[in-house]
């Protein structure tokens, strides 16, 4: 029965969950795993004949060093969306702790006690959106469109017009320099072990039952005793802290801070999560998508910009592979809706 | 997920919520005065003829946004992808006016708008029958649409000497003293108004936001309605770009960057179940806006200003709906003892 729910595509929301439905839906899944696997080979083998550099080592710490903060972000988001709810507000929360961070270190705080700082603003931020999401029940969508605005005037407020450098040598190396005896920058080895507890939480914990179960039918879950609004309240809250530490990340990556750190990224992380499988509707998705989107994403920036290709054309291809990612699943049903409706004119 | 922004209010309402309804329109319309009273007091220089002109103007293409979002958001979809429209319309229209000197004005907004359509179009045709979330969809076209204007921009800018004179004359010439993008974006509210209060297919968008099965149930063709919102916000981004163009009277990538936060913003603050609310939201937003450069206070207040008033207006808009359906309870209830 749990597989049956947790494989549901959105286009059967409103059927009765049946055994060869489930079964056909499992099919998909896989389908769409192993897709995303087939288009990851086929950018690595693009980027190997774009240079014969693409898979050596240094490459690859590139790749991780430019994509571990959107995926440490796209983690929790992941979850948020299994619940049926959204958070625009990540990449204005990246910011603003790395601001308060900057304008502590500034002001002669210690480093590390400005980044616990910058975790404590994290959950604070998460605590004002799951307070009003959870606990008000006010749409997340517009909530957090809300609080992208306010966290990203905050650290206007606090920072704007300076920025902040001068952070100590021994942390901003991460941003040059990978972790010691591998290849592997800090941020994507981070995401890497986060990745691993997401997806034990999400697939093989009873709280990652309750999450697929939240999204796919709220009510339900309630009755079955799943306290749908204190699981919905903390995701927020971890959401607001592990972008949190994402700021953290970037600040010493960059070396430096502005109040704009990552302005737009919201919609980066948004694309590759549901570009993943993770469906829009809440109840579906799983976290080895989301790290072969994170992947695809990555190799394929990377290899489009060895090539030269401009990064407007690089956005181009970014929003035909979301509109692919959502239609293709949908689009068998719509083909055999057009063709009922073209049977009942005839 | 339901990419609702905010639950629309149902077709038919108790006299006791249009009179709060338009409490919400009085509401906005008083925190304008008060923001605009106490800065003028701070700042004589406010309430001068140029500055509320500059009010005015600087609200008028959110306005004109917010008049199309409005019908995509009541039909609990959303359009972000205005942004980029407006940008690449503003270019378009800028380099044929760049190549073809002598092309009517009436022909560059003509672009403008069918450019816009055609993209609306896009977005409304993979909604409806590919049944995609418009919030993928739109933000999809976000990024394609962008992409496409860099390509097409490709670092140069249309600066002012290659926009006629006519063309230009419509970012600050006024009428009687009102600016004639007021004098535009007023007639695109009030026309749309009118249509969303009175024609068949202004009800039938808000009854599919209201309870979408139920408008499937009532024969409404719930796709055609939001392919027609959709292809209305499109069409109206075309114009803004036009109207971009006209007012600041060089473009480049940049144009219309975030707007979409913008407009939506607007939209909430306004009220979505009240039209002409989405100008008064922008209209709202600008003059905070303008205050703070007025009055001197730092203008990197605004946007957690701009962020506070929305979260506001989130809560207020389900107070609301909390408070109607408790009245509507007890209506029944008295029923019921009768």
């Amino acid at each position: 029965m749990t597989s049956d729910v947790a494989t549901r595509t959105p286009g059967s929301r409103r059927d009765s969950v049946d055994g060869s439905r489930g079964r056909a839906a499992l099919r998909g899944l896989l389908r769409w795993e192993t897709a995303l696997a087939g288009v990851l080979i086929a950018t690595l083998i693009f980027g190997s004949s774009t240079s014969s550099t693409f898979l050596s080592s240094t490459n690859l710490f590139y790749i991780g060093l430019n994509m571990g903060e959107i995926a440490i972000m796209a983690l929790p988001l992941t979850l948020i969306i299994i619940t049926g709810e959204i958070d625009l507000s990540v990449a204005s929360m990246l910011g603003l702790s790395g601001t308060v961070m900057g304008v502590l270190f500034s002001h002669g705080w210690p480093v590390w006690l400005a980044m616990v700082a910058a975790l404590v603003v994290g959950a604070l931020g998460g605590t004002l959106n799951g307070v009003l999401v959870a606990k008000l029940g006010l749409p997340s969508i517009a909530v957090t469109i809300g609080t992208l605005t306010l966290f990203r005037g905050i650290a206007e407020i606090l920072l704007a017009p300076r920025t902040i450098t001068g952070f100590p040598p021994s942390l901003t190396k991460i941003g040059v320099a990978p972790v010691p005896g591998t290849q592997v920058a800090y941020s994507a080895a981070i995401f890497l072990i986060l990745a691993v507890v997401a997806g034990v939480v999400l697939h093989a914990a009873p709280l990652g039952r309750a999450l697929v179960a939240i999204g796919l039918q709220r009510e339900a879950a309630q009755f079955a005793g799943i306290r749908v609004n204190r699981i919905k309240f903390w995701l927020f809250v971890l959401s607001g802290v592990m972008c949190a530490f994402a700021g953290i990340l970037f600040t010493l990556k960059n070396a430096s801070v502005s109040y704009d750190a990552g302005t737009g990224l919201e919609l980066n992380v948004v694309a590759i999560v549901l570009f993943g499988g993770v469906s829009i509707f809440g109840g579906r998705g799983t976290v080895v998508g989301v790290v072969l989107s994170v992947a695809i994403v990555g190799c394929l920036q990377q290899a489009l910009t060895q090539r030269n290709v401009q990064p407007e054309v690089q956005n181009i291809i970014l929003g035909v592979l979301l509109l692919i990612s959502v239609v293709i699943p949908n689009g068998g049903e719509a083909i055999r809706r057009i063709r009922d409706r073209a049977r009942r004119r005839a | 997920m339901s990419t609702a922004v905010i639950t629309p209010t149902p077709t038919a309402r108790p006299r006791r919520l249009e009179s709060l309804l338009r409490a919400r329109e009085l509401g906005i319309a008083l925190a304008i005065i008060v923001v605009f009273g106490l800065t003028t007091l701070n700042n004589h220089a406010f309430a001068h003829a140029a500055s509320i002109q500059q009010l005015l103007t600087g609200a008028a293409l959110i306005a004109l946004l917010g008049v199309g979002e409005t019908m995509v958001i009541v039909t609990r979809n959303v359009d972000l992808s205005v942004g980029s429209v407006v940008g690449l319309s503003a270019y378009i229209v800028g380099d044929l006016f760049k190549h073809h000197h002598q092309m009517p004005v009436v022909a560059g907004f003509a672009v403008a708008i069918g450019l816009g359509a055609a993209i609306g179009a896009i977005n409304g045709l993979v909604t409806t029958v590919a049944r995609v979330p418009s919030l993928v969809v739109t933000l999809a076209m976000l990024y394609i649409v962008r992409g496409i204007d860099g390509v097409i921009v490709n670092g140069k800018t249309i600066d002012p000497a290659s926009i006629p004179q006519a063309f230009i004359t419509f970012g600050y010439r006024s009428l009687v003293g009102i600016p004639w993008l007021a004098i535009i974006v007023a007639v695109v509210v009030a026309a749309a108004g009118y249509a969303m209060r009175s024609f068949r297919w202004g009800r039938d968008l808000y009854a599919i936001g209201s309870n979408p099965d139920a408008a499937a149930l009532a024969g409404i063709p719930s796709g055609r309605r939001v392919f027609t919102a959709f292809l209305v916000s499109g069409a109206l981004a075309g114009l803004a770009g036009a109207l971009f163009l006209a007012i600041h009277a060089q473009v480049d990538v940049t144009g219309g960057i975030g707007y979409e936060l913008s407009v939506i913003a607007a939209v909430v603050v306004g009220g979505v179940a009240i039209f002409g609310g989405a100008a008064l939201g922008a209209l709202l937003l600008n003059t905070i806006n303008q205050a703070l450069v007025a009055t001197k206070i730092s203008s990197f207040w605004n946007e957690a200003i701009a962020g506070a008033l929305l979260l506001a207006a989130i809560a207020f808009d389900r107070w609301l709906s909390l408070r109607v359906a408790r009245n509507l309870r007890s209506a029944e209830g008295a029923h019921r003892d009768l």
